[in-house]
């Protein structure tokens, strides 16, 4: 590592942007009454948010991670006409305000949606108000952000590994498991990473889509804004702060056994 | 032309909505004008007036809006409506809002209680609970006591927020124990659900159910009478336009503010 001296212009930037990203932080834990945050946690519906929190967004990065990696490859991979165009489709929920989003899953899925009115006259699924209606509205936010993440990281990885696996009479479904997979395992895994935050963090898709309800339907973000909304501003920033140490300790735990390894 | 008011109205909610959100205490553009605070009388108010309203007043506050804009001209006045539980913590984190119009007393008192009025409320309409369903009453809800069937789908608010704590009320009354599947956190988003046909009933105010009376039936149950909800308005004490907020306050309680509000299904006080 070489300790050369860091240039003005690039210093100055990076500490304003780190302060500008704490800031906000610091406000919130300003604000904490510590004393009660114990109590909180103990509190059963609290409990209750965060374990279908945890649940949902997990599932959704599952969700997200069988979809999402062969959409990616298929990107990356497969020269097919219209592929620019389904690129920018995909960024497509990355601009779309997160409210919006969930009205265009109700009118999508919903019980007179598109699919969803189909859904409900022939199997009897309705998906709106259900904890699978959740995962639904958490894995449309956060699907981009992996596709963007394993994509950039498959047009990053040396193709002269496949083409010898070809040459040497590997199949392409061969191939991809034994050799792509295996070379783009660490952008994979920050993707997914990328999206289980993201979905952890989801609200207005959320509660537009799934409703809110404890125990069913209210993750964390929804469980703060009804705390909110309620008046009890101290209790919305304790269950903020609750989210965010149980979040950042997943992340530290992962980081710590997966991202770094060689 | 009407559209676009309403859009700008909408537009400059959000805009507020968004300041609240981060906290800010900024200055409101709108009350930049230079003659603004400084007017005494109704008659010479200036500048931009910020009303925090109900959700359930959106139609008959946007309507008293414009007249009150018609009969002062250069005034701008610029409505946030949300959940008045929302609002409430909104106006105590320092939100520029010149008036507060809430959906019941007690989310006024939060306000009142945080010394952030200025002045008594006064309570300017009462307004009462109806079953909104869809247009034609396809399930034939004809009271709560049909909103215990297990196959029906129904939106209440959220207890936070006045329409929920009045469906409780209700709903306690009546003495039967409704499932809902959604708790809504003002009584558009109730409503919503409703006209999206993603639920089968919602607890709505009256007045809402009128104004979406396109796409929803209303169905009266007696028990609405034991959980009618009072409408206090008050001027704020970090208003920026103290003499709009009052001469808007004198405006909502005057003759011509009620026939409008009548309209709309509130009742008189």
């Amino acid at each position: 590592m070489r300790t050369a001296r860091v240039p003005v212009p690039l210093l100055v930037p990076a500490v304003l942007g780190l302060i500008f990203l704490l800031l906000p932080l610091a406000g919130l834990l300003a604000r904490t009454p510590w004393s009660t945050l114990p109590a909180r946690l103990a509190e059963p519906q609290v409990v209750e948010a965060l374990k279908l929190s945890l649940l949902t967004s997990t599932m959704a990065t599952v969700l997200c991670l069988m979809l999402g990696v062969p959409l990616a490859w298929m990107l990356a991979r497969v020269t097919f006409p219209g592929r620019r165009l389904v690129r920018a489709l995909i960024t497509v929920p990355l601009v779309l305000p997160p409210v919006v989003g969930g009205i265009a899953l109700l009118l999508a899925l919903g019980r007179r949606g598109l699919v969803g009115q189909w859904l409900d006259s022939t199997f009897g699924i309705t998906l709106p108000f259900t904890t699978a209606g959740v995962v639904i509205a958490e894995s449309f936010v956060a699907l981009p952000f992996l596709v963007i993440a394993v994509e950039g990281a498959l047009r990053g990885a040396d193709s002269r590994y496949e083409e010898a696996a070809a040459t040497l009479g590997s199949t392409r479904w061969t191939t991809f498991t034994h050799v792509t997979l295996p070379l783009v395992a660490p952008g994979i895994a920050a993707g997914a990473v990328l999206c289980w935050a993201r979905a952890l963090g989801e609200f207005g898709a959320t509660i537009t889509f799934a409703g809110n309800y404890p125990g069913i339907t209210q993750t964390m973000p929804l469980a703060v804004y009804q705390t909110m909304e309620s008046g009890d501003l101290e209790g919305a920033v304790v269950l903020s702060l609750i989210l965010l140490i149980v979040s950042v300790a997943i992340l530290a735990g992962l980081r710590d056994r997966w991202l770094t390894a060689p | 032309m009407r559209t676009l008011r309403t859009l700008a109205a909408g537009l400059a909610a959000v805009v507020a909505f968004g300041l609240a959100g981060c906290g800010g205490d900024k200055s409101d553009t709108n009350n930049v004008s230079p003659g603004s605070g400084t007017a005494s009388s109704a008659s010479n108010i200036t500048g931009g007036i910020t009303v925090f309203a109900a959700a359930s007043l959106t139609e008959s506050f946007t309507t008293l809006g414009k007249q009150f804009e018609t009969a002062h001209p250069g005034v701008k006045v610029t409505f946030n409506f949300a959940g008045s539980s929302a609002l409430a913590t909104q106006i105590n984190e320092g939100a520029p809002a010149d008036v507060f119009a809430s959906a019941s007393p007690k989310n006024l008192a939060v306000v009142v209680d945080a010394g952030n009025s200025a002045g008594q409320s006064t309570t300017f309409v009462k307004n009462q609970l109806v079953i909104a369903v869809a247009k034609g009453n396809p399930k034939g809800i004809a009271g709560l006591a049909d909103l215990t069937k297990p196959d029906l789908k129904v939106a209440l608010c959220a207890e936070a927020v006045p329409c929920g704590a009045a469906a409780k009320t209700a709903i306690e009354a009546a003495g039967v124990k409704v499932t809902p599947v959604t708790l809504e956190q003002d009584v558009k988003a109730a409503l919503s659900k409703v006209k999206l046909g993603e639920v089968d009933a919602a607890l709505v105010y009256r007045t809402d159910a009128k104004a979406s009376a396109a796409d929803v039936d209303a169905v009266e149950f007696p028990e609405s009478a034991k959980a009618i909800n009072d409408y206090p308005i008050v001027a704020l004490k970090n208003a920026k336009n103290a003499a709009g907020a009052q001469a808007f306050i004198e405006y909502v309680l005057s003759a011509d503010a009620a026939k409008v509000l009548t309209e709309a299904g509130f009742q008189a006080p």
